[in-house]
């Protein structure tokens, strides 16, 4: 009961002094204010970069096979680079030979893309997107859903008949207020005939993902694509369970250093690229950016500490009257501790609360004015309210011992 | 002799109280409240010694109503201060309600003060901020009460004491006389051993004070212990007791009417 007494008296003082608790509480405020905001703009990043980006470009359960990795974050060496650069290409002839040695119920997929210019007679000049030349379960494994039309046959793919499946964004371009199934765009001077249009993918960091055109492999359009035309960009692997992943790379491992004739000690040369992969560098980054996202606003907090510390100790020199008789009508050294604790600590815990409340209005607005994602995780809304708690607790410990050990006779004594 | 340990409620004679004081070491027995053996103050002032009481003898005991009378610099609020428990004495013994309070630790002060003591202060000493009725349970609270126990016993305390219509009023909001009978409240909440008044009148006109005297002659008449520590001979004729101090030592201990009967120039004056 004593407790919830302190906490009552906190609260009064607060709001009888309104602009003095402002400026007591703004440090605290202010470094849980930025905790909330950073932590929530790297967890949005984090989701972000987890489900949707690497999500949409590599699959669930799946690694690509490519000469070398197409997702590159972080820094990678110049002499990296070089032996990159120097890596043999994958053939379309590569595709048999693996595909042959994957385990039973694996899904496969081969694609080549590049960026290139698209037209229609429906639109003015040619415009640029993401032309995918593909052959396989190619949608299956990218989760793709073919909203209007329907995907390629088999037959289409074995026989590389040029026909086409458009993001929205294609269709907005070339075919504007008209229904492009069964309509002709033009690749590389060659027409091809729309038969799908899929569902809307989203944008990451401004790049949209909708301005794709899928043709199948085997249509001229992989003549394009590259310059040798029987090379291929990757092979897309996907097994039905994660504890299958190894065994699968592994598989592939082998059959690409057969081929590649590559002598036992020498290094692979090719990737084998899976989303966690990708991620790697972006988990290192991340504990760099929560650790700066937590040791920025610690400064705010301790000069929000020293803040408290300083008004406890003029309320315990304001109050020492209010201490002395509360000695002698029995607390004990505890009873008073307790009280000015439990004050500094509700005074704090306001402070974070408020802070929360600004900080999660401010990853809003960051999100909503620029392309960083936001996400609030529980945990930094926990780690803000004892953060608050702690910092009175601690910033009060000096000031309350210091009424605690008052003598009540000279603390009754004064005016 | 044997007719006054036939003891008359609320009196002492002072054959019992030398006999009582005279015993170092033993446990008074249970009708006298306050029992101090020789007791010392000194404090050390940069070197000098200040010898603020210098061997006190006191035995009071139950339902007596008792002033400690003396002029500044007496030793009265030293003394008030040691049978208070706000203090432990430099050397003798303090014996509160069989509890032998001088070689006490402050925690245990602490509780001794919040059972056994009702302190009346000259200034009041009511929290600014609280109600009369949250003042009156403070010392509730230290002991432990449970919130709904505490409101009911505290709203008794200030029903004893006629304040039952000005229970939310915080001190601002009350006279002098309804702010001393708020700390009457608050001192008595804890059926405390004695009522312990440190100039109760202090700071009140005089119809005010008469009031208030009159409060204390009630609880005394109820069974009531109460001590009052006082400069003022009119206030102090209000008790059945006074025990007068000078220069650290008890100067005369004697009966209300002789006291009256030796200072009635004084009291006449005043009044």
């Amino acid at each position: 009961m004593l407790f919830f007494e302190s906490i009552r008296l906190a609260l009064n003082t607060i709001r009888a002094q309104k602009l003095k608790s402002f400026f007591t509480l703004l440090g605290v405020c202010i470094g849980v204010m930025f905790l909330i905001a950073v932590v929530s703009i790297v967890e949005g990043m984090g989701r972000y970069m987890e489900q949707d980006l690497i999500g949409k470009l590599i699959g669930v359960n799946s690694f690509e096979l490519r000469h070398r990795p197409n997702i590159n974050m972080g820094d990678v060496d110049p002499s990296v680079w070089e032996s990159y650069r120097r890596r043999p290409r994958l053939y379309h002839d590569d595709v048999t030979p693996v595909v042959e040695a994957l385990p039973e119920g694996t899904r496969w997929a081969i694609v080549s893309d590049n960026n290139l210019p698209v037209s229609s007679r429906y639109s003015g000049g040619p415009r640029n997107a993401q032309i995918s030349a593909i052959e396989g379960e190619f949608f299956a494994i990218r989760k793709f859903v073919v909203a209007e039309g329907r995907e390629f046959t088999p037959q289409e793919l074995a026989m590389g008949t040029p026909v086409v499946i458009v993001g929205p964004d294609i269709v907005k371009r070339l075919f504007p207020g008209l229904n492009a199934i069964g309509r002709e765009l033009r690749m590389g001077g060659l027409p091809y005939t729309v038969v799908g249009v899929l569902e809307t993918q989203g944008s990451a960091f401004g790049l949209s993902f909708d301005n794709q055109v899928f043709a199948p492999w085997q249509s001229p359009v992989h003549r394009l694509l590259n310059r040798v035309p029987s090379i291929i960009d990757a092979v897309i692997v996907q097994v039905p369970t994660a504890s299958q992943m190894t065994e699968a790379q592994e598989r592939v491992r082998q059959v690409m250093r057969t081929r590649h004739k590559l002598r036992p000690g020498q290094p692979d040369n090719f990737s084998l690229q899976t989303s966690e992969s990708a991620l790697a560098f972006w988990n290192k980054l991340k504990r760099y950016l929560v650790l700066a996202g937590i040791a920025l606003p610690a400064i705010g907090l301790v000069v929000g500490a020293i803040v408290i510390m300083n008004i406890m100790l003029v309320a315990v020199a304001e109050r020492t009257r209010e201490i002395g008789i509360r000695k002698a009508l029995g607390a004990r050294r505890v009873d008073i501790l307790s009280q000015f604790l439990i004050e500094a600590a509700t005074l704090s815990t306001v402070g974070a609360a408020v802070g929360i409340a600004l900080g999660v209005g401010l990853a809003k607005v960051i999100a909503a004015i620029s392309p960083l994602p936001a996400t609030v995780a529980p945990w930094s809304i926990v780690v803000g309210v004892a953060l608050g708690a702690g910092v009175g607790i601690i910033s009060g410990v000096y000031p309350a011992s210091r009424a605690s050990m008052l003598d009540p006779i000279a603390a009754l004594r004064q005016e | 002799m044997s007719q006054s340990t036939e003891a008359e409620v609320g009196t002492s004679t002072t054959a019992e109280r030398q006999a009582v004081t005279s015993q170092p070491g033993v446990t008074p027995s249970r009708d006298w409240v306050i029992v101090t053996r020789g007791i010392k103050r000194e404090y050390d002032m940069g070197g000098e010694i200040v010898r603020a009481l210098r061997g006190v003898d006191i035995a009071i005991r139950r339902n007596e109503y008792v002033a400690i009378m003396g002029p500044s610099g007496s030793g009265k609020s030293t003394l008030m201060n040691l049978v208070g428990c706000l203090d432990t004495p430099t050397a003798g013994e303090y014996w509160l309600n069989g509890n032998l309070v001088s070689s006490m630790k402050d925690d245990e002060l602490a509780r001794i003060r919040n059972k056994e003591i009702g302190f009346v202060f000259q200034t009041f000493n009511l929290l600014p901020r609280a109600t009369a009725l949250h003042n009156v349970e403070l010392p509730l609270v230290y002991a432990g009460m449970s919130a709904k126990q505490r409101r009911e016993t505290a709203a008794y305390a200030l029903e004893r004491v006629q304040l039952t219509s000005r229970m939310h009023h915080k001190p601002n909001e009350l006279s002098g006389g309804q702010r001393q009978r708020v700390a009457i409240a608050r001192a008595l909440v804890n059926s405390p051993s004695i009522l312990l008044a440190d100039e109760p009148t202090g700071n009140l006109d005089s119809a005010t004070s008469q009031e208030i005297m009159k409060v204390f002659e009630e609880l005394a008449e109820q069974g009531q212990t109460v001590i009052m520590v006082t400069h003022e001979a009119d206030i102090a004729a209000h008790a059945r007791r006074v025990v007068a101090l000078h220069d650290g030592q008890v100067s005369s201990d004697t009966r209300r009417e002789r006291f009256v009967r030796e200072n009635e120039q004084v009291i006449a004056a005043k009044q």
